[in-house]
């Protein structure tokens, strides 16, 4: 890396103050003002649309393996998954999913 | 001793929170540290890596524009791939909205500042099973959660600035971003519409995986959303 102090400044300020903006955006402007109902029929589908797209490509083409699938984290994914739909918690599937991962590496490792 | 309860329901709010809150120090933990080494192999020195933690806290967005940095890219392209991979916080500024829109203005602007995945995710499970919330409950409950989360993640980056070095990559730390957003989303899938919107939004991510930062993922939130209201709006007819 070869930026000058005070250019990687600016672009920590720029970046904080947009990010701030974005996260701002609608919650400041739009306010009390009531929104069309399906705007608000569109947007409660906003959790289960923007993680599973972000988190799909992590889990087929890892980085730690240079972007090759990975038997062992492809599984704790699944386990991750099914143990948080079945139980509906959230702590119990990070749970399932990490014995899995250590599992599935532990297993791989002494094969 | 039962006398005056008029506080208590916003105190339990925030506990609430709080309580909520706490199962993602397990992936707060890990992520944090290693955006400290990452910055620390970066070149930043200690005051710019923990500026980038306490400004901006958005974990994938610093790590997308430190990856740039490091290959000595253009400002502007280094602030426009971060602000893409941040981009789907619009989304979750503007469903929120009908929760908080209402609370009063510096309330809404702490909200946004405490505004990331998890803090999101949690607070709109709790607002939409319990629709009698007050938006003064809703407020006390955001910064609950963000209470554990917050200030670990800036202390941990401070330690993976200084213990970076030792930590063994068969820890896989890596996949504990993977695991806890799994884990989130899937006490959401609660029917048939929300499957269909999280199976769209794989696939269209992953078609377009090769898109700039950010890009294909906003591509695949939209094709979703319509997705899910679409099969939503369906099953509703055909009761």
């Amino acid at each position: 890396m070869n930026y000058s102090d005070s250019t990687i400044w600016t672009i920590i300020g720029c970046l904080a103050v947009g990010t701030f903006l974005i996260r701002f955006s609608f919650l400041g402007l739009v306010g009390n003002r009531t929104m069309p109902p399906l705007v608000l029929r569109l947007l409660r589908f906003t959790p289960v649309a923007v993680l599973p797209g972000m988190v799909a490509p992590l889990v087929l083409w890892p980085a730690a393996t240079g972007g090759q699938p990975d038997l062992a984290r492809f599984i704790a994914a699944a386990a991750a998954l099914c143990v948080g739909y079945w139980t509906r918690n959230v702590v119990w599937g990070i749970v399932g999913g990490a014995t899995a991962l250590y599992a599935g590496l532990g297993l791989t490792a002494l094969l | 001793m039962t006398t005056s309860t008029a506080k208590a329901p916003a105190r339990n709010a925030y506990l609430a929170g709080v309580r909520d809150g706490w199962p993602f120090i397990f992936m707060v933990i890990p992520f944090a540290t290693l955006f400290g080494v990452v910055a620390m192999d970066a070149g930043l020195s200690l005051g710019q890596a923990m500026g980038f933690t306490v400004l901006v806290i958005a974990g994938a967005a610093q790590f997308a524009a430190l990856q740039l940095m490091v290959e000595n890219a253009a400002v502007p392209l280094v602030l426009l791939a971060a602000l893409a991979v941040n981009l789907r916080m619009a989304m979750y500024s503007a469903s929120l909205v009908p929760y908080l829109g209402s609370a009063p203005m510096w309330q809404r602007a702490v909200v946004a500042y405490l505004n990331f995945d998890q803090t999101y995710l949690t607070s709109v499970t709790r607002y939409e099973n319990r629709p009698e919330m007050s938006t003064q409950d809703r407020f006390l409950y955001f910064v609950g959660v963000a209470t554990p989360i917050t200030p670990l993640w800036c202390l941990m980056t401070l330690v993976g600035i200084y213990a970076g070095a030792a930590i063994p990559e068969a820890w896989a730390l890596d996949f504990v971003l993977p695991i806890t957003f799994l884990a989130m989303v899937a006490p959401m899938l609660k029917s048939l519409a929300h499957i269909a919107a999280a199976a769209v939004s794989i696939i269209v991510a992953l078609i377009l995986y090769g898109l700039p930062s950010g890009a294909g993922l906003l591509v695949a939130a939209f094709c979703a959303m319509i997705t899910g209201a679409s099969v939503e709006i369906w099953m509703e007819r055909r009761k």
